[in-house]
């Protein structure tokens, strides 16, 4: 089968500032890819391009279509939630469900409904009168009633609180992704969706810095608690970075034999935090920290 | 908006592929949105009809004149003497106040289409970018090129129909009114009946509107043109151009061909559309429409380019531009 989303050499300029900086990235079908990095970093660029929303020097193909060319006919199969709440405030809940059945060849109403009614959305409510999660809530099951074979989500709990971003990972997780269709979501809150992504991939300042699969990222990723009189020895084994917490030196490799490590202290796989600020934190800064 | 196109809805089951109509729904959605569309001329009709109700009773009194002026000038016919005169000018001041109230209703509606079509066509495609919705409307499979002619839509279809309807239901009822009151007063309907012209009017409003839809076409096109493209004071830049070119043609050659051309594209459209009536009495103001000598008007088709030329623009705008 053929990759959901291939980009190779992916490029954007506004003005004078690079936005994407050769981006090569693939994403097979039935991935869910969390795309990761600092503001600013080219995440909704990115995105974007994917989305047909802007135009890219490079190769772009998402679903065998270009998305710029194509994409009142990629819509169709795509989906996405903007990075921020963007459901017209003046609409009613019965109306967005009206208009979507109306317009989208792929949405199932009454999916839609069945959702909603595990919620306390009332269909009469306009958007503007409920809540920013109960919007999310919304937006996610209009979202979740179309069958897309890619879903992509920009930053899509931004300023949620924690159980409204753990109920909507979870429906996306159990209601949504049946390992044919292809998830795309962007993200600050990196520790959340750890356990839901089956790919990482890390973008700074227009680059791609990190692209590896979860399960790679087990046996290729090590955080050692370094033994203080072994710590020489583990520096010498290049860590990608080093902190200290409490007195004690956590140092974090790329690509070390495990039972090497575990001669020199604890070892253990590093949250994709850690990582992410290992990545994006050169090591030097990391030493003088 | 006809009914076939209701019925195909309700018939389309919601299965994965079912049927879709992008157009039909982004206009639904539009209406939705713009409820004034229907709302600010049936808020005028209330008005108007509220003032008429106080204009009601000079009604009997009116049409007593009316009739003892007819049957004093039928006495005396051929002799034109300064008494006679100034009775045949009080006999068709007083037809024509008798008149007056329905072509009134008319205009005001007309007067609201046009002040709502303004305020929407600069809205159009400038608040779904400020509010960042284009970003939900974007996700969905509808393309810019229909959401652009749903909103030009709005202001070039659904509000004269809108308008056309309520101006003559609003007519209906003033003239139901009047009947009602003219049989209390134990005079015969047809005094009234044959001093307004019904059926000039019941023509007259829909192909009036229908005239100015098209007359304005490039204003509208223009102002949803700017709303695509103007991050602020939408208003301010749909003005100062053609402000601009006015100011700078009078101040540099003296002359005003700029200000003459959009007054006549502003105001000219019934100019074009109708050709004055020439004496008797009838309606105030209304004269024959004369579809002919719009259709041969060289400025309405130059008109609709410039219309479809700006919508091109909105369509490429929308696609272009990022939100706000």
């Amino acid at each position: 089968m053929a990759a959901s989303i291939q980009t190779r050499g992916l490029r954007k300029t506004f003005g004078s500032s690079v936005a994407l900086d050769g981006v090569d990235l693939t994403v097979e079908p039935g991935r869910i890819l969390g795309l990761i990095g600092p503001n600013g970093a080219g995440k909704s660029t990115t995105l974007n391009a994917i989305l047909g929303l802007t135009q890219c020097e490079g190769e772009l193909t998402v679903l065998g279509l270009d998305p710029w060319a194509q994409r009142d006919r990629l819509m169709n199969e795509v989906c996405f939630i903007a990075d921020v709440a963007v459901l017209p405030r003046w609409m009613r809940v019965c109306q967005a469900l009206d208009y979507v059945a109306g317009v989208h060849p792929r949405f199932d109403r009454a999916k839609a409904e069945a959702f909603l009614a595990r919620t306390t959305i009332k269909s009469s409510s306009r958007i503007r009168e409920l809540s920013k999660g109960m919007v999310t809530q919304l937006h996610l099951a209009l979202v979740m009633a179309i069958d897309a074979r890619l879903l992509v989500l920009d930053e899509p709990t931004l300023g949620l609180d924690l159980l409204f971003r753990k109920s909507f990972y979870d429906s996306l997780l159990n209601d949504y992704f049946d390992g044919d269709r292809t998830i795309v979501v962007s993200t600050h809150q990196v520790e959340e969706i750890q356990h839901i992504l089956t790919d990482v991939v890390f973008i700074d300042r227009g680059k791609i810095v990190l692209d590896c699969s979860m399960e790679s990222f087990e046996t290729r990723y090590a955080e050692l608690a370094a033994a203080p009189e072994h710590l020489e020895a583990a520096r010498a084994l290049k860590p990608i970075h080093e902190r200290q917490v409490f007195g004690r030196s956590y140092l974090i490799f790329d690509g070390v034999d495990r039972d090497r490590l575990a001669a020199l202290g604890e070892v253990r796989t590093p949250s994709l935090a850690d990582l992410f600020v290992a990545t994006m934190a050169p090591v030097a800064a990391g030493r003088t920290a | 908006m006809s009914a076939s196109m209701t019925d195909a809805g309700a018939t389309a089951a919601p299965h994965a592929g079912h049927a879709v109509r992008p157009f039909y729904w982004s206009v639904r959605r539009e209406i939705w949105e713009n409820r004034g569309v229907y709302l600010a001329p049936l808020a005028v009709a209330g008005i108007v009809l509220a003032a008429f109700l106080f204009t009601l009773r000079h009604l009997p009194g009116q049409i007593q004149d009316i009739v003892s002026l007819s049957a004093d000038l039928k006495a005396h016919p051929g002799t034109p003497t300064a008494a006679l005169a100034l009775e045949k000018i009080a006999l068709h001041k007083a037809m024509a106040g008798v008149a007056f109230p329905y072509a009134a209703a008319a205009g005001g509606l007309m007067m609201t289409a046009i002040v709502f079509a303004i305020f929407y066509a600069l809205a159009s495609l400038h608040a779904e970018r400020r509010d960042r919705s284009i970003l939900f409307w974007k996700s969905l499979p509808v393309s810019d090129l229909t959401t652009v002619l749903s909103k030009a839509t709005i202001p070039l279809v659904v509000l004269p129909i809108a308008t056309a309807v309520v101006a003559l239901a609003t007519i209906a009822v003033m003239l139901g009114l009047a009947t009602a009151v003219m049989g209390a007063g134990g005079l015969v309907p047809s005094l009234l009946w044959g001093n307004i012209e019904i059926s000039t009017l019941a023509i007259s409003i829909p192909y009036g509107l229908a005239v100015l839809a098209l007359w304005h076409a490039p204003v509208i096109g223009w102002l949803m043109l700017i709303s695509a493209w103007a991050k602020r004071m939408t208003m301010l830049w749909a003005l100062a151009p053609p402000a601009a070119i006015c100011l700078f043609e009078r101040l540099a050659l003296g002359t005003s061909y700029a200000w003459d051309f959009l007054r006549h594209r502003l105001a000219g459209g019934f100019s074009v559309g109708f050709t004055p009536r020439t004496g008797g009495p009838g309606v105030y103001g209304v004269e024959h429409p004369d579809p002919a000598h719009l259709l041969a008007n060289p400025g309405l088709w130059g008109g609709l380019v410039v219309a479809a030329a700006c919508l091109a623009a909105c369509v490429w705008l929308r696609r272009t531009r990022d939100p706000i």
